[in-house]
Formats: structure tokens, C-alpha cells, sequence
């Protein structure tokens, strides 16, 4: 196992930049998941940790040596490919052993190392079959077992389970976290899906057009997003966000002036000036529904949406949509007025202009990304 | 009862009349091939005599004897076995690695060169006949073997790799990665993953030349002169004289040349039916 660096790793193909100066440091052991919409560049990173991608400019180094130039059968990695990538002509036995047989291990310690891995994923009934003979489920399976077998540096998984029904989905979610702990092997894991950054990773590492946007573990990531990206990215259902001005009253409270005149209580916020154009955040389970017209702001019912567990209602507050979660079952006509309120000390403030978090004055500077 | 005798009536209808139209199009397709066989095995002196007849009243195998040990034909076939098998194997060769390169690289100049190959194809080939006759024979290269499998190579190889091509893009990028990752260079992750999986593409651009050569008759006839290195084609245009065509010893010569381009496909085809990636990816 070993730690990965990367410094100021650039990927520009022709004139396009992909990739804008990513530096990222993985300790050894760590289980990273890379998360971002389609595009972001999360899966050029994987691909140039691989050694498939050259990279433009900057270092990556994994257990402390500079990879660069090195080709990716020398870099001692193993991938799970989104498509699982299994070799169609050979069994899952020979899909296992392909790496050690080209590293010319020895016959006994191939056979030892296949049972013992096949039995910890189930595939010792499987072992003489073809890819095609398998499910999905199978598949993905043997995937992860051809990556274990080798004991590499490294392993990165690019989408392993997006082909996979949500309910295998999570099954698999929780079987890679098992085998992680077991293992304790260093993984880069590439997803789009929130809930996959957020169940899994040690650290999540959030990027949007070649830039990292923030790296934190999920639950920093989820209660101090850095910006606006950020914060509407990860969370389902997401943060809401309504645009207004910043206004420090006299007893030094604070609130955010919305623009049909309603003032929203909020923390202090570091930085901000007086009638700054600031963008208020609150995710629904951050604002509740009171039957005091006083303390709330009367919003208008535009859809009750059940979710067995929890009911989504969607409001309109400002004239812009707002979604409110709660473990009540509301049955609120559609087109009537609630009156809702936003919990002061988890709402948060970003910077209109600079999409940045203006973090409460009561919250300890923290500002580094890694 | 009543709809469901009626529902097979109609199914056996339709049934029916698709394996007629089959049938139909089986039979007009492989006519002449029995004609070839019919007129090889008629005797001489009742092959106009008799009429049109769906089979001869008596048959013989003479036409075939006289052809095998009286004629040139031997070498003549063994001719066109050397020339069609080294084509076939070395556009194939040229054509695979041709095409993976189009299939998996993005370099400078691949449309100029994918520009090239189509023109290539364009010219009729009675145009070229002259051009390539200049530049062969000063190279030694008319009236041989080799000159005419550099030529036939040379007209194959655009359009087998064209073929190749669309195997190799049949086949996803992940296996060879995969491949990489594991320990193979690019190389060898072709060679050892992504050949096996394109044999029935090579079995089909074998096949595909292999027919293309062993039926070329205009570069055969025009850049070769002596019979010791002509091909059956040009053969088979020695039973017909200035006089009289010999249509028995002829078709004899024909279904003789049939058997090893019919070898062939029963070797390929094993190959050109099965589909190997199923499975290698999310299907």
C-alpha cells in the first residue's frame, strides 16, 4: 500500500485544459472518492493516476516515487473499470490470474491466492465460467477480485457500480467499504453519485471544471460546502438558495434581506459588509413549518411529494422554489400559504459574485484546502 | 378453437411462403453452379446433342482426367493457391494493424491517409493497367508471382482495413486498459486480448481477399505472359480457342477451382458466425 501526491498536475488536450493544476495528497490507507458532474475532469485524474492519460505538466507519485513517464503496467495499481472490462475469452479463474501469470508468479501461489479471494467475494462456484455466463452483479464481482488479487499500491475504481440496479447498487456500496476496512488498501474512487461520495469516502475530494473545489471528509463537505458548487452538488434533495442582501442590525444580529422584503435571520458572517448581494443557503431539512405567523414567513404550496420515510413539500418564498423536508405527513392543499422558518444556525451565506461561503464569525477560520 | 385454427392456418402461411421465397432465391442463386457441375460430367459428343437436359443420359469423369493430367492446369492452380494464401495472409497482416491504429489513435495526417485509401479505391482498374505495368517491369516484377501479390495486396489493403477497423471499434477500449493495468504493454495486450476477440474479423478479411485475388483475372492476364506464372483464371480462358471453347474440360477446370475457396469458408466459418465479445462488457 502507499500514499499518492499530486502536484500541480495539468491535462490540456490541444487548446482545451481539462485539468487546471489539481493538487491532492492521499495518505496511505485512505479511501478518496472523486465526485463531480459529468465533465469535471474527475475521471481524466483517475485516468492519469492509471497511467492511460499522459499528463501535461506536474508531478504524480505514488509511494513517493514520480510516476509520470512511467507506463501503467509499471505503476502497480489495479482499476475497476465502469464497464468491468473482464476478458470475454478466458473464465473468471483466468480474469483473476492474468496479472500474476504476466508477472510469472508461481502456479501454487496463483491457485492460493484465486480460492482466497473468490471466497471472500462468493465466486468459487464460478470460477470456470465465462464472463457472458454471468450477471452484472457476478461481473462486477469478478472485476473487483481480478483488482484484489494482485495486492497492488493502489486501487482506483472509475463508476464501478453505475451499471448495477440501485438496490445491488448499495449492496456493492457497502460490500467495497467492508473489503476497504479489511484490506485497508489505498483507493480513488470516481463517481457522479453524492450518495456514493458520501457513504464511502475517508475524504471526498469535490471538483467541478478541472478545479477542486474542496476536499473534506463527507460530513465537513456537507455541514461548511466551500461554495455554491458545492453545497447544490452534494445533498439530495438539494440546498435551497435564495438570492438577497446582507444586513447587520443593530443588537449586532444579521440577516439576509430577500427581495420581496422579508428579512431572514442568519449568523454573523465573516467579511460580509452591510447590503452586500449575498445567495442564502438551507437545506430543506434545515427549515420548518410553523403555525406562528409570526416567526414565519408565509410561502405558498406548490406540490406535497411522499417519500415513504420523510415528506418533501415545495413551496414558493420570494417567487423562487423552495423545498422543505419533513418527518410530519403534511397534507397542505396545494396553492394554500404555510408559514415556514429557517433554522438561524445551520443556514448558510455565500458571496453572490464570488459563489464563496462567508463562513459565521462563530466558526473557527479554517480556509485550507489540502 | 375456430380463431386458434385460424391463427395457425395463417402462421403456417406465412411460414410457408417465407421459406418458398427462400428456397426461390437458394435455387436461382446456386443454378449456375450446377450447370457448372452438370456440363463438367457431360460426355463430349452428347453435350450438344441432346438438348437442354436437367442431367445428361450418361456422365463421366474424363473431362476432370484430361484436365488434370493433360493440361497445365496444376500449376496453374497451384499458382493461384500461393498468390491468393500470401495476399490474404499479408493484407490481413498490414490491414489488422492498420486498422487498430485507426481505431484506437488519434494522430496527425489520419484523415489526409483515410482521404488517401478511399481515393485509392475510386479509379476504375483498367485505368491503372498501364501505370503499374511501367513501374513494375523495370523492377523485374511482370511476369511473376510477386509482382502480382504486391499489386493485389496493394488494391486490398484500404478496404481491409476499413474492415478491421470497424472490428477493432466493436471492441471497447477498457479490455486493453484493462490489460495494461494488469502488466501487458500496448502490444502485447493487443496480441494476447484484442486479436482473440477479433478473429472473426480477420477470418472474414481472409476470406474476403483470399476470394478477391483468387478470381482477379485482369492484372492476371495483363501483367503475366508465361504459363508457368499465370493463375487458373487466365487457365481457364486457354480452353477457349480461336475455333472452339471446350465447355466440359472448362467447367472441370471451374469446379476444381471452386474447392479451395469452398475449403476455406468451412474453416472460417466457425469463426465468421460467433460473435466472442458477448460479455466483455455490460451487454
Amino acid at each position: 500500500m502507499a500514499s499518492i501526491q499530486i502536484a500541480n498536475a495539468r491535462k490540456s488536450y490541444g487548446a482545451v485544459d481539462v485539468l487546471h493544476g489539481i493538487d491532492l495528497n492521499i495518505s496511505d490507507g485512505e479511501f478518496i472518492v472523486l465526485v463531480g458532474p459529468s465533465g469535471c475532469g474527475k475521471s481524466t485524474l483517475l485516468r492519469m493516476i492509471a497511467g492511460l492519460e499522459d499528463i501535461t505538466s506536474g508531478d504524480i507519485s505514488i509511494a513517493g516515487n514520480v510516476v509520470n513517464d512511467l507506463q501503467p503496467k509499471d505503476r502497480d495499481i489495479a482499476m475497476v473499470f465502469q464497464s468491468y472490462a473482464l476478458y470475454p475469452h478466458m473464465s473468471v479463474a483466468e480474469n483473476m490470474s492474468y496479472a500474476l501469470t504476466l508477472r510469472k508468479t508461481a502456479k501454487e501461489k496463483i491457485s492460493d491466492a484465486i480460492s482466497g479471494v473468490a471466497e471472500i467475494l462468493g465466486l468459487t462456484a464460478l470460477l470456470e465460467r465465462r464472463p457472458k455466463a454471468l450477471s452484472g452483479g457476478q461481473r462486477q464481482r469478478v472485476a473487483m477480485g481480478r483488482a484484489i488479487v494482485r495486492k497492488p499500491q493502489a486501487f482506483l475504481f472509475d463508476e464501478p457500480l453505475s451499471n448495477l440496479d440501485a438496490r445491488l447498487r448499495e449492496q456493492m456500496r457497502t460490500e467495497i467499504r467492508k473489503l476497504h476496512h479489511r484490506l485497508g488498501a489505498t483507493s480513488v474512487y470516481v463517481t457522479h453519485d453524492q450518495i456514493e461520495a458520501m457513504t464511502m469516502a475517508d475524504r471526498i475530494v469535490a471538483m467541478h471544471d478541472g478545479i477542486i473545489q474542496q476536499v473534506g471528509s463527507p460530513v465537513e463537505i456537507y455541514d461548511k460546502p466551500a461554495n455554491i458548487f458545492v453545497a447544490s452538488f452534494i445533498g439530495s434533495p438539494a440546498m435551497n438558495f435564495l438570492k438577497g442582501s446582507y444586513e447587520i442590525s443593530d443588537d449586532n444580529g444579521a440577516g439576509v434581506r430577500l427581495s420581496d422584503g422579508a428579512l431572514v435571520p442568519v449568523l454573523q458572517a465573516q467579511n460580509a459588509q452591510n447590503n452586500q448581494a449575498v445567495t442564502l443557503g438551507s437545506r430543506p431539512e434545515h427549515i420548518s413549518i410553523v403555525s406562528d405567523a409570526d416567526n414565519g414567513l408565509p410561502a405558498k404550496v406548490e406540490l406535497i411529494e411522499p417519500m415513504g420515510l420523510s415528506t418533501l413539500v415545495h413551496v414558493t418564498l420570494a417567487g423562487k422554489p423552495i423545498k422543505i423536508f419533513t418527518m410530519d405527513r403534511p397534507n397542505y392543499p396545494v396553492d394554500s400559504f404555510i408559514h415556514i422558518a429557517f433554522d438561524m444556525a445551520k443556514a448558510h451565506v455565500f458571496d453572490t459574485s464570488s459563489e464563496q461561503r462567508l463562513p459565521p464569525t462563530t466558526e473557527p477560520h479554517s480556509g485550507h484546502k489540502d | 378453437m375456430t380463431l386458434t385454427g385460424q391463427t395457425s392456418t395463417r402462421k403456417m402461411i406465412y411460414w410457408g411462403s417465407h421459406y418458398l421465397m427462400i428456397a426461390a432465391f437458394v435455387i436461382f442463386a446456386l443454378f449456375p453452379l450446377y450447370w457448372l457441375l452438370k456440363v463438367s460430367v457431360t460426355p463430349n459428343d452428347i453435350l450438344y446433342t441432346e438438348g437442354v437436359r436437367m442431367w445428361p443420359s450418361r456422365t463421366t469423369w474424363e473431362n476432370y482426367a484430361f484436365v488434370l493430367t493433360q493440361s497445365n492446369f496444376p500449376k496453374y492452380f497451384l499458382n493461384s493457391v500461393i498468390v491468393s494464401g500470401t495476399t490474404a495472409i499479408v493484407t490481413t497482416l498490414v490491414a489488422a494493424l492498420t486498422g487498430y491504429a485507426f481505431s484506437r489513435f488519434a494522430f496527425r495526417g489520419k484523415v489526409i491517409i483515410v482521404a488517401l485509401m478511399l481515393i485509392t479505391q475510386m479509379f476504375p482498374l483498367v485505368m491503372l493497367i498501364a501505370p503499374i505495368f511501367k513501374i513494375l517491369a523495370p523492377l523485374g516484377l511482370t511476369d511473376s508471382l510477386t509482382g502480382l501479390i504486391i499489386v493485389y495486396t496493394a488494391f486490398n489493403v484500404p478496404f481491409a482495413t476499413f474492415l478491421m477497423q470497424s472490428f477493432f471499434d466493436g471492441i471497447p477500449k477498457d479490455l486493453e486498459e484493462a490489460a495494461m493495468i494488469d502488466g501487458n504493454t500496448r502490444f502485447e495486450a493487443f496480441r494476447a486480448i484484442i486479436l482473440p476477440l477479433t478473429l472473426p474479423g480477420v477470418a472474414a478479411t481472409l476470406g474476403f481477399v483470399f476470394t478477391a485475388a483468387w478470381s482477379e483475372l485482369l492484372f492476371a492476364l495483363m501483367l503475366v505472359s508465361s504459363e508457368s506464372a499465370s493463375t487458373f483464371p487466365v487457365g481457364l480462358l486457354s480452353f477457349v480457342s480461336k475455333f472452339s471453347v471446350d465447355f466440359g474440360q472448362m467447367m472441370a477446370a471451374g469446379v476444381l477451382a471452386l474447392i479451395p475457396a469452398c475449403l476455406f469458408f468451412l474453416l472460417i466459418q466457425r469463426y465468421l458466425v460467433q460473435g466472442l465479445t458477448a460479455g466483455a462488457v455490460k451487454g
